[in-house]
């Protein structure tokens, strides 16, 4: 029923283009349901011999007749196919829109392709209900009345006689409408299959020419494409007899219809016009019947995709800002708190994890009593193997999951509480793995400059494109990205992504780094983001890093002990707790697991150079 | 943005050259086909008897108030019927199935297709563009056999019957009739030349709120990191609307045809009530004739106002079939030569690359491509690979170290054949790569990625894959030698226990391991590492430096490593630097250089060297 109403709301936006266009449904087909009948008097006329200046009545109300529906029809059309267009807009703004609001996890539960799917092929099932399907319906629905009605009126018993077959349509609409369904669906099972074969192989498609695999995927494909093939039989074996018997029950329609009522003519119960009236009327009526159908079809499919829709719709953000009213750092509303969001100068960047325990949906804790303080200004760096909980402790400061509250802090507020904008404003957040748009490479760089600089306030001087420009090369020359740039042929304007060049994955962290660095962070976090990087190059960046992050708080995750000894304080973290703290010298003579790591890294060489 | 994505072919309505084509693949089930067209003229021919019969009734029986006989007519009247009904569904059925067969026929073809195409062509199209080959645009040419478009040639053919009906009933009557048919291909013209503009348009539209919807749904984060959320919004919402306002554009045809197509429709009523009312008075028409006429223009517009849903249909048929064929028409760059020259299984692998030049494309791709500059001549800069030299001779161990981008993983994409040399040779045993069999070549090496790449199955399978000469033994005897046989043994079904998929459940050092025994059952001659022991932490790394021993043990290994310390044992290292080979020898050799090999050490044991200044004793303590 809600799911209903949330479909309601949308549409009576366009209220009055629904009612305008249902009005020109009763009109059009008021006025077509009227050509039958005339037809009939025409035909009864020429038998009891009229003057021919009559005939010319009978044609040419025929042809306005057909004129006024068509001009009508035309309206009906443009005007609620347009409608539910508009509809359709609404939805897929809203559908993004509150994409936008979801955090990390629920995309990282979600696949890609599903959620794609909702916003075309579910929300066009959607149009298709709130757009034809009402349309055809009320059109079928105000024929079949009228015509009926007519029909009636002509001659009651023959019209039951003649509707005697309408059960078994009904009855065969059911029952192939959920064999189709059922057999329909086993198809898209078998197709997901399919394509699931068909992804592992293209993928791989190294290790399947290097260890010479093409016969045997080649015989893996067919398999799976024989599967299909056989249940598509299945469903074309039924398929191919819902039409057929459509027309053949309606056939049998027409067919009591003509034996009962060629005796009726005979006997002068009925005349010729109304009969040939009736017979029109009945052919009038098959449309109707098949089309109701079709309708029940599209509104099933309409509702499962506008609930498949909801399903993402009503997912309430885990993670948002906290209401107003307590919010402990601005008293404005949301909408203006976003405007200003720029003012990330009010963080200073101390960071405080209190006695921090955070585990994934109530699974196994993946950080364990977790405390730190780490003073603005500070190089924090974090060191332990794969899964101990590193990515997890820094994803919690920029909220990309949610912190249980009370246990971190920015200059002692809860994250939390802190609006979402403000917090992210202040973080240059570098991840493992970096995201890169198809655009060029200059707007890649400045992804997150141009947020900042659309979120000013509305009265802030003009942006010199020079002075943006100024910015991208100064934070790409800090990563290191500018040699890269001089190479490729139309410099920062190079595409990259899929339409534009490929980088290869050092690049592409230089280039996340860089659109960290250019909008000047409070607090800059590198997790992992050198790993692709080679050596010499890495070193080269973390020299120029070092000057830039004087004045910021800075966390670096890294698994190479180069990459984090000259930080001020090193972390080592190790199934979710802290187990050492200290400056690299102090680490090493405490000679506890960050020796050892340290040990073990020079072992290993040492072993090799033997 | 300029250049023109497979995605974005939107295909003509119809075009003669690829529906040839697409015929050709219905050539060899022309048999069931013509029982199909059979029974499609059989079910016209019921169609049209339909209102005949009514004629009939009416002059012979209602109109001259005899009964007899109407029996007789009633039961034609229903075994048409009951025929009609069986050669429809004769037909459809026929016709669906062999739209299926055809659709595995191509699809056959396409995937076929793609096992032979050359990795260049998968540089160029990233997966989900080739998955949609073969499930989408495949399943898009069905539409041509389920929803009609292929009973055009039926429609065609009830439209000529009836037309032929008329003419024979009476000729002058049929030609009145038939001077609304002027207006009909005027209006049906109309709406052709319209729709297929604004078809493409909105097609243009909807690729781009796809590739914006994928862009922006992986990039989640990194959007919301940045708070590029308004701004994002703000693009999104421009494209949503020119797509609306495209579909709108469109709507207006749409609205225009059927009605249109309606009011001539009643004109044509309108004439026959008027010229045949009048025939009727003089006597020279009967009743039923007139019934008939009436009855025979309702249907022989229906096919035609049905033509706007198929017209659609058709024209993504097109566009479909136009990427299928292009995919197919892909020339297949490395092939194994027409007469292929046999190595004798006494040649032990020697390997020389001989002045060898190498570049992925002839010019970038994309929007990049110069189109008023030479294909074939390649810039300096577009080298990969610049006139490298060097041999490795059987059972030898050669390392291949230098920076990113500094073409190792090229070297190795040539020798395996992914890709042809651009200037140069290499050779096997003295015989040029090309002139050997593809897949005898190729049997040569294993070769173990970075990214293990696992296939859905068991875990035995992801060992002998297809390889039907890896028995049991064999495949266990591998995986004991590189130590992956303790975690496979804890696994709940051991070699049988189902991989997940892309391995999500093994680690990344197990799914290395996997890799390992794999290579090692293969039994290869060389052995080739690409990197293969970069991705782990050190625990796992001394398991697999191990299992790497018994992997090379007594064969030719060429193995590419970021960390110098991997590959300081091996018999000769090579120093690729921008793509020219800058030094080769042994380790110690190297060192006494003092050239990039010294500074690629240097960079990397800086840090060692001083911990050892400043720690040396507990350093030493461990050394061996």
């Amino acid at each position: 029923m809600s799911s209903f109403r949330r479909l309601l709301g949308y549409a009576l936006h366009y209220r009055r283009d629904f009612l305008l266009g249902l009005g020109c449904v009763i009109v059009s087909r008021g006025v077509a349901v009227a050509g039958p009948w005339v037809l009939g008097y025409a035909i009864d006329d020429l038998k009891a011999d009229v003057t021919r200046a009559k005939l010319i009545d009978y044609g040419g109300l025929l042809l306005a007749i057909g004129v006024v529906s068509g001009v009508f029809l035309f309206l009906q059309r443009r005007i609620l196919t347009g409608a539910s267009r508009h509809i359709e807009y609404d939805m897929r703004n809203d559908f993004f829109a509150h994409l936008q609001t979801l955090p990390l996890g629920f995309f990282q539960t979600r696949r890609t392709g599903d959620l794609m799917s909702r916003a075309t092929n579910d929300l066009n099932a959607v149009r298709m209900m709130i757009g034809p399907a009402v349309m055809y319906s009320t059109s079928t629905l105000l024929t079949l009345v009228v015509a009926l009605t007519l029909m009636i009126s002509i001659d009651a018993r023959l019209t039951l006689l003649a509707l005697i077959p309408l059960p078994f349509v009904s009855i065969s609409v059911k029952y192939f409408g959920s064999a189709i369904h059922e057999r329909f669906e086993q198809i898209q099972a078998q197709l997901s299959d399919l394509s699931a074969v068909v992804q592992e192989a293209l993928s791989g498609v190294r290790v399947v020419r290097a260890y010479r695999q093409e016969a045997h995927e080649l015989e893996r494909f067919r398999e799976s494409n024989a599967e299909y093939l056989r249940r598509n039989r299945r469903l074309v074996m039924i398929q191919g007899l819902f039409f057929p018997s459509m027309s053949f029950f309606l056939g049998l329609g027409a067919l009591i219809a003509l034996w009962f009522g060629s005796r009726d003519v005979i006997n002068g119960r009925l005349s010729l016009g109304k009969f040939v009236a009736f017979n029109s009327y009945l052919t009038m009526l098959s449309w109707p019947v098949i089309a109701f159908g079709w309708v029940t079809n599209m509104l099933q499919r309409g509702m499962a995709s506008w609930k498949r829709m909801l399903d993402v719709l009503d997912t309430v953000p885990a993670i948002r800002d906290t209401e107003p009213q307590t919010d402990p750092r601005t008293q404005r509303e949301p909408r203006t708190q976003i405007r200003n969001a720029s003012a990330t100068s009010t963080i200073r960047g101390t960071i405080e994890f209190r006695d921090l325990v955070f585990s994934y949906d109530g699974g196994e804790a993946v950080l364990n009593h977790v405390s730190v303080t780490i003073e603005a200004g500070q190089t924090i760096a974090l060191v332990g193997v794969t899964g101990s909980g590193k990515s997890t402790l820094i994803s919690l400061l920029a909220r990309l999951h949610d912190p249980p509250p009370g246990t971190v802090f920015i200059d002692g507020v809860d994250v939390r509480d802190i609006p979402l904008a403000v917090l992210r404003g202040a973080i240059g957040f570098v991840p493992q793995e970096p995201f890169l748009f198809s655009d060029t490479l200059a707007d890649n760089v400045a992804f997150g400059l141009d947020a900042q600089l659309a979120l000013r306030p509305p009265d802030s001087p003009a942006i010199d494109p020079r002075a943006r420009m100024d910015r991208i090369v100064a934070a790409a020359a800090v990563a290191r990205l500018d040699k890269d740039v001089a190479d490729f042929p139309k410099a920062y304007d190079t595409m990259v992504g899929e339409r534009g060049i490929t980088l290869s994955g050092g690049q592409k962290q230089r280039t996340a780094i860089a659109r960290a660095i250019v909008i000047d962070p409070t607090i800059l976090i590198l997790d992992d983001a050198l790993s692709a990087v080679d050596t010499y190059t890495e070193e080269e960046i973390l020299s120029r890093l070092r000057g830039v992050m004087r004045q910021r708080t800075s966390l670096i995750v890294s698994h190479r002990i180069s990459t984090v000894r000259d930080a001020d304080q090193i972390l080592v973290i190790d199934e979710g707790r802290i187990v050492e703290r200290g400056t690299h010298d102090a680490l090493i003579r405490h000679n506890g697991l960050y020796a050892a790591l340290h040990r073990k890294q020079l072992l290993e060489e040492e072993l090799a150079a033997s | 943005m300029s250049a023109l994505h497979d995605d974005e072919i939107l295909g003509k309505a119809y075009d003669a050259r690829l529906m040839r084509r697409l015929l050709g693949y219905l050539w060899p089930y022309w048999r069931p086909v013509a029982i199909a067209f059979i029974a499609i003229v059989a079910g016209s021919v019921a169609q049209l008897a339909q209102p005949y019969l009514i004629k009939v009734a009416i002059d012979r029986h209602i109109g001259a108030g005899r009964l007899e006989g109407l029996d007789r007519l009633a039961a034609i009247y229903l075994g048409i019927l009951v025929a009609s009904f069986a050669a429809d569904y004769v037909q459809t059925w026929i016709l669906q199935l062999t739209g299926q067969r055809i659709m595995f026929d191509l699809r056959m073809a396409i995937y076929g297709h793609l096992q032979r195409l050359d990795l260049k062509y998968y540089d160029r199209n990233p997966v989900g563009r080739l998955m949609t080959r073969v499930t989408s645009d495949v399943d898009v040419l069905n539409d041509l056999f389920t929803s009609g478009v292929v009973t055009v040639f039926g429609d065609v053919f009830t439209l000529l019957g009836i037309m032929g009906v008329m003419l024979w009933m009476n000729w002058r009557l049929a030609l009145v009739a038939f001077s609304v048919l002027p207006l009909i291909v005027l209006v049906t013209q109309w709406f052709r030349r319209n729709v297929r503009d604004s078809y493409r348009v909105v097609r243009g539209w909807i690729a781009r709120i796809n590739a914006f919807l994928q862009e922006n749904i992986t990039g989640m984060a990194t959007v919301q990191l940045f708070r590029r959320e308004a701004l994002n919004y703000g693009r999104f919402d421009e494209i949503d609307r020119k797509h609306r306002d495209a579909n709108i554009d469109s709507i207006f045809y749409y609205s225009v045809f059927y009605p249109a197509i309606e009011v001539v429709s009643s004109l044509a009523s309108a004439l026959i009530i008027w010229y045949g009312g009048g025939n009727v008075l003089r006597n020279t028409l009967s009743i039923g004739v007139l019934v008939a006429f009436l009855q025979y223009s309702v249907r022989f517009f229906r096919p035609i106002s049905d033509m706007s849903e198929k017209f659609n249909v058709l024209q993504s048929a097109m566009a479909s079939s136009e990427r299928i064929f292009k995919l197919l028409d892909e020339p297949v760059a490395i092939e194994s030569p027409a007469r292929p020259i046999h190595r004798s299984s006494q040649a032990m692998g020697h390997i020389v690359f001989d002045h060898v030049w190498f570049g992925y494309s002839t010019k970038p791709p994309g929007d990049l491509r110069d189109l008023s500059g030479s294909h074939d001549e390649l810039d300096d800069a577009d080298y990969v690979l610049k006139d490298v030299s060097f041999e490795v001779r059987p059972g030898q161990r050669v390392g291949i170290v230098g920076a990113t981008g500094a073409g190792k993983t090229s070297l190795i994409n040539l020798l395996m054949r992914f890709y042809d040399v651009t200037r140069g040779r290499i050779t096997i045993d003295g015989v040029d790569l090309r002139d050997l069999d593809l897949a005898g070549l190729r049997g040569l090496f294993s070769l173990v990625l970075q990214d293990v790449h696992l296939f859905s199955g068991t875990i035995a399978e992801n060992i002998s894959l297809g390889n039907s000469a890896i028995d049991d033994t064999r495949l266990r005897r591998a995986a004991r030698a590189v130590h992956a046989d303790v975690f496979i043994e804890r696994l709940p079904a051991g070699y049988a226990s189902p991989v997940a998929e892309r391995g999500s459940t093994l680690s990344m050092g197990q799914k290395q391991l996997l890799s390992f025994a794999r290579a090692l059952a293969f039994d290869p001659r060389v052995l080739i590492l690409d990197e293969a022991t970069s991705s782990v932490d050190t625990e796992t790394e001394l398991l697999i430096r191990d299992a790497l021993h018994a992997l090379m043990a007594g064969r030719t290994t060429i193995a590419i490593a970021h960390r110098l310390s991997t590959i300081q044992d091996m018999d000769k290292i090579l120093v690729l630097h921008k793509g020219r080979l800058r030094e080769s020898g042994t380790h110690q050799e190297l060192l006494a250089a003092r050239g990039i090999y010294f500074k690629l050490f240097e960079l990397q044991y800086k840090n060692r060297e001083a911990q050892e200044r400043q720690d040396g004793q507990e350093v030493g303590s461990v050394r061996l």
